[in-house]
């Protein structure tokens, strides 16, 4: 289960949550105010991003595995249960309905040369979507010792993202965003628990098994408070 | 303020949004249990159990805090998760 399908799988999942926002703003930018300069922007932002990447893999390479775990393990259990519960909520009040479009605002477009709203929008949508999930990507892959394959993971999610988005155009909203989103905090949570407490001196009693049942704990807990919610709704909204 | 004065309140926002994110008692309350499981790991005590078992109650907790029973606005894009 710390092998690199496991890895793999992780990264791919996390990085597509960001992945859709990143597509969706980038069609949002560049249907409005055009191609170029939004295109340029996010090209640039990738390109940042890359870097970020390659830094933090070197340095994380660097630690031993043992402190790496325990720091890794509690920041993905930490940030993992952000996503846990939000998509939890979400999930909840919306089921498996994607996002909506972005609507763009703003000066018009400038007709030569680079076109600063839509570089500035888009370099920061592609930057700030994909942070996090650059430190998800070198984090995940660095405790469990497969960078490489969790570097695929995180580019193969933004190509089949960003192929949907604009190729087929309009499926990409329809992704039920906030199902993957817990599915993912669901993942990092349960890994993050694992590699905290075995980074704490703490020896799990079946081993890698036990992240199988971390998965399944946390999951069931999600499903429990997800009914818990729509109840709650139901009593007070009077919503299906 | 600076360039680098924005650039570090943004590295500082970053940071404290990726591990507090919008509820920091879960945050707290999950470090805590990490240093409980480490006093009963030292003094050769089970303590698999702990960590799962905080991070649960206090998802519970902040899932109650966070939205009493309130339907959820679509969330749109650029919008920190």
């Amino acid at each position: 289960l710390t092998g690199a399908a496991a890895v793999l799988v992780t990264t791919f999942l996390a990085s597509t949550v960001e992945a859709i926002e990143m597509t969706i703003i980038v069609l949002g930018v560049g249907a409005a105010r055009g191609w170029r300069s939004t295109l340029t922007g996010a090209a640039a932002g990738f390109a940042l991003l890359a870097v970020i990447v390659t830094v933090a893999g070197v340095a994380i390479s660097r630690i031993p595995i043992g402190p790496l775990r325990l720091v890794i393990g509690a920041l993905l259990l930490l940030f993992g249960l952000q996503w846990y519960r939000k998509g939890i909520a979400r999930v909840a009040a919306r089921g498996l309905a994607g996002m909506s479009e972005m609507q763009v605002e703003g000066p018009p477009p400038v007709s030569r040369g680079i076109d600063p709203t839509s570089f500035v929008l888009s370099f920061k949508g592609v930057v700030l979507e994909g942070l996090e999930i650059a430190i998800i990507v070198v984090s995940f892959g660095g405790a469990a010792g497969f960078t490489g394959t969790a570097v695929i993971g995180g580019v193969a999610a933004i190509v089949v993202v960003g192929f949907i988005g604009f190729a087929l155009r309009g499926p990409v909203v329809r992704i039920p965003r906030s199902l993957l989103q817990l599915i993912v905090g669901t993942l990092l949570t349960s890994f993050g628990t694992f590699w905290a407490l075995e980074g704490l001196g703490m020896t799990w009693p079946q081993s890698d098994l036990d992240i199988a049942a971390l998965v399944v704990v946390y999951a069931a807990a999600a499903l429990g408070y997800i009914g818990v919610e729509r109840r709650a709704r139901r009593l007070v909204w009077g919503v299906a | 303020m600076g360039a680098i004065g924005r650039g570090a309140v943004a590295v500082v926002r970053f940071v404290y949004g990726f591990i507090f994110g919008d509820d920091w008692t879960v945050a707290v309350a999950v470090i805590l249990a990490l240093f409980a499981t480490r006093f009963l790991v030292v003094n050769n005590l089970p303590g698999w159990w702990l960590v799962p078992l905080v991070a649960i109650v206090m998802t519970g907790v902040s899932l109650r805090r966070m939205h009493p029973a309130q339907p959820q606005p679509a969330r749109s894009p650029g919008v920190a998760p």
